[in-house]
């Protein structure tokens, strides 16, 4: 299939817009030519924010508030990304024990759901009904309506880490509770207790989780081996000893047959191994590793780089089933795509036992909770965010205001991965046959996999109007099927 | 007799004092209890003896009848406030000041849920010159609070307002126009009297959290009522 910018001469073009149960508005395009091969297949990000150029002039303390306006499913991941750049700018190297223990409770909450969010709300459709199965019915509504209990458990897995959000940030949506160089406040004994009670239910509802994606791996061995599935280098953050770390580490970076390419590098060195691409079709860069090259440097981020990069999980259920995932079908299910939503329910249980873990240190509740040092001009925040690694990198002036702002989002690493996925299911699925809408939301569930935030700001849940449009060369509509 | 009941008022008391001090409140935004009235926010605004004036500046008598909690003044107050959000660029859910802001506050108390006019946007640069306070432009009101502590307390004269009109706009006392070249100092009254996000200091401005500021505690009209000066032998 041909990457070019323009339709070519006697290609027709099916537009899927937009993008249904994904976080933010984008769409994919397919050229296909007369005998209904696809030709061409893309990921289209629709939107520009402009948050590099206008954060630009503004105070250093207010970006960590403003910048999560970026999205409404993760903006702890931009708080807190932006939040350990600045702690560098106000020489914050050290962290107080409560501040770095508010943060990380605070972010592996943003972990437990967003996590749960998507994969009961918006993925757990596709895989309980079949991808072409009634659109009808292929929602949450649909889900809850067949498995009402899976479906609570969803949500109350949600709302645990939303209330973990809500009590360490100031709010569940958009808090602040993270400034440079720590944190504005700490958590009561009692909040920590409340908070407490509701996790061993929610690291066993994790649990079953991800048996539900292992048996729905077993029914359907075939197809989730191989649907989207293909070599892809792997990048995520990784703790000094090689336990995973959501919250902060050194980069690591993998191939496709285990080679290290990249390992131990310091996140403010980031722009010495990590180059972006720009190609004219969309405002979403294409990001790749410098020593490798834009053609082989791509890579993905995520839940599946995360659980494949690391040594271990340094929690013991989800390190079971790390294991279990790993040895599960030769191997083969670590490296599908499909592969994301397994590793997505790993994270969610880790997470959850993190979150236990850390509701019973009594630093929490500790009072020390700004740490400052040496005044720097630059700062590099990078995270973990439930997408995938997260860089926020930012320079400032001499009277505190941002001169320069660079934002590397999860998604964005994804990019070429992505383009990658819909090409490959283009090219099995939709070749030479009728379109219709079940075949094109394979394409659907191929970027769900990946839980992109694509505009990381808006959000679309459940069914969407979706509009395709079969035009000829000269753009005229020669076909339409609508869902409304 | 404001709304139907008696205030008792004494001499020298303008008609919104008198109110306060009864534990009667009527909105305000560039009356502070320490400085001259200015009487330039007309959110006071009220029906004195018929006729609609701004009681930060009015004169309590005896025998005057004011109306202030009436539907018609309430509606007026609310579009006053609306058109001081659509004249700057208050962008309240990143704005340090959110929960202390006193325009944020009336708005909250008067019902402002739409912008109702159409914003005008200004692109007002950012004044970062001093070590420790920094001015947003975009966010002044031009309540002159800054001018009159900077005045009459401070004594400096740092502030002033220059221009008419739409073109009215804030300026500070150096050749260069920039806050750094001026005498201001953090510690400055007219620093802390600002009632908006416009001259704030350096480096805390999240350091209180969501949900423990001045107006997230309780609503403007009962901290005002709080703050008001009140005769020897009365209290709140």
């Amino acid at each position: 299939m041909t990457e070019s910018a323009l339709p070519e001469g006697g290609l027709r073009r099916v537009a899927i817009d937009p993008l249904s149960r994904v976080e933010g508005h984008g769409k994919v395009t397919l050229l296909l030519d007369e005998a209904g091969i696809v030709r061409q297949a893309r990921l289209h990000i629709v939107e520009f924010r402009g948050f590099e150029k206008f954060i630009q002039g503004r105070p250093y303390w207010e970006v960590p508030v403003m910048v999560q306006r970026l999205c409404g499913i993760c903006p702890v991941s931009h708080h807190l990304a932006a939040s350990k750049a600045f702690d560098q700018v106000v020489g914050a190297t050290r962290l107080t024990p409560t501040a770095e223990k508010m943060r990380r409770l605070m972010h592996y909450g943003q972990m437990l759901q967003s996590h749960a969010l998507h994969f009961f709300h918006l993925a757990s459709p596709d895989l309980l009904f079949g991808f072409d199965s009634d659109a009808g019915r292929r929602n949450i509504v649909g889900v809850a309506a067949v498995h009402p209990e899976l479906a609570r458990r969803g949500i109350l897995l949600r709302k645990l880490g939303q209330e973990v959000i809500r009590m360490t940030a100031g709010k569940r949506i958009h808090g602040t509770g993270a400034v440079p160089g720590g944190v504005n406040r700490n958590l009561s004994r009692a909040d920590r207790a409340e908070l407490g009670a509701l996790v061993p239910d929610a690291i066993d509802w994790a649990g079953e989780a991800i048996g539900l994606v292992r048996s729905l791996f077993e029914a359907n061995l075939p197809l989730y081996r191989e649907f989207a599935t293909f070599p892809a280098n792997r990048l995520s953050l990784v703790r000094a000893d090689g336990a995973m770390d959501l919250y902060d580490g050194l980069i690591r970076a993998r191939s496709p047959q285990g080679e290290t390419l990249l390992d131990d590098v310091e996140c403010g060195e980031y722009w010495n191994y990590i180059l972006e691409e720009v190609r004219p079709w969309s405002y979403m860069k294409f990001p790749y590793l410098k020593a490798l090259g834009p053609e082989r440097g791509w890579y993905r981020v995520g839940p599946l780089s995360r659980v494949t990069n690391c040594d271990f999980i340094p929690s013991p259920r989800a390190e079971a089933a790390r294991r279990e995932f790993l040895a599960f079908d030769d191997g083969r299910a670590a490296r599908a795509t499909l592969g994301f939503h397994w590793a997505r329910m790993i994270e969610m249980l880790h997470a959850a036992e993190v979150i236990g873990e850390l509701l019973e240190d009594d630093d929490l509740s500790g009072t020390e909770l700004l740490a400052g040092g040496p005044r720097t001009a630059r700062g590099v925040g990078v995270i973990e965010a439930p997408r995938g690694t997260l860089i926020h990198h930012y320079r400032v002036g001499e009277d505190d205001m941002v001169v320069r702002c660079n934002l590397i989002v999860s998604t964005t690493h994804n990019n070429e991965s992505m383009n990658l996925a819909i090409r490959e299911v283009a090219r099995r699925f939709i070749d030479g046959r009728t379109l219709t809408e079940g075949l094109l939301n394979h394409i659907e569930v191929a970027i769900r996999a990946f839980d992109p935030c694509l505009s990381c700001a808006t959000h679309a849940l459940g069914q969407m109007p979706l509009a395709l449009e079969l035009l000829d060369a000269d753009g005229s509509v020669v076909g339409r099927l609508r869902r409304d | 007799m404001l709304d139907g009941a008696p205030v008792p008022f004494e001499p020298g008391q303008t008609v919104l004092q008198a109110a306060l001090a009864a534990d009667r409140y009527i909105p305000h935004l560039c009356y502070h209890p320490e400085f001259r009235p200015h009487g330039s926010c007309k959110l006071c605004t009220a029906s004195v003896g018929g006729r609609l004036v701004a009681t930060c500046t009015t004169p309590a008598e005896a025998g005057l009848v004011v109306d202030s909690e009436t539907p018609q003044l309430r509606d007026v107050r609310r579009t006053l406030v609306q058109m001081l959000f659509a004249e700057g660029n208050h962008f309240c859910p990143s704005c340090e000041k959110s929960g202390n802001c006193q325009l944020q506050a009336q708005g909250s108390d008067l019902g402002v849920t739409t912008a109702g006019f159409r914003h005008l946007y200004p692109d007002r640069p950012i004044d970062a010159s001093h070590p420790d306070a920094w001015i947003d432009f975009n966010r002044c009101v031009l309540c002159e609070l800054c001018v009159r502590a900077s005045d009459e307390v401070d004594g400096k004269h740092v502030f002033a307002l220059a221009g008419r009109g739409l073109t009215k706009h804030l300026i500070v006392n150096a050749p260069s126009n920039r806050l750094g070249d001026t005498t201001f100092a953090a510690s400055d009254e007219a620093m802390q009297v600002c009632p908006v996000g416009a001259i704030l200091p350096k480096r805390v401005g999240f350091a209180v959290p969501i949900g423990s500021r001045r107006y997230d505690q309780r609503p403007v009209s009962a901290q005002a009522l709080d703050d008001a000066p009140r005769p020897a032998g009365r209290s709140p």
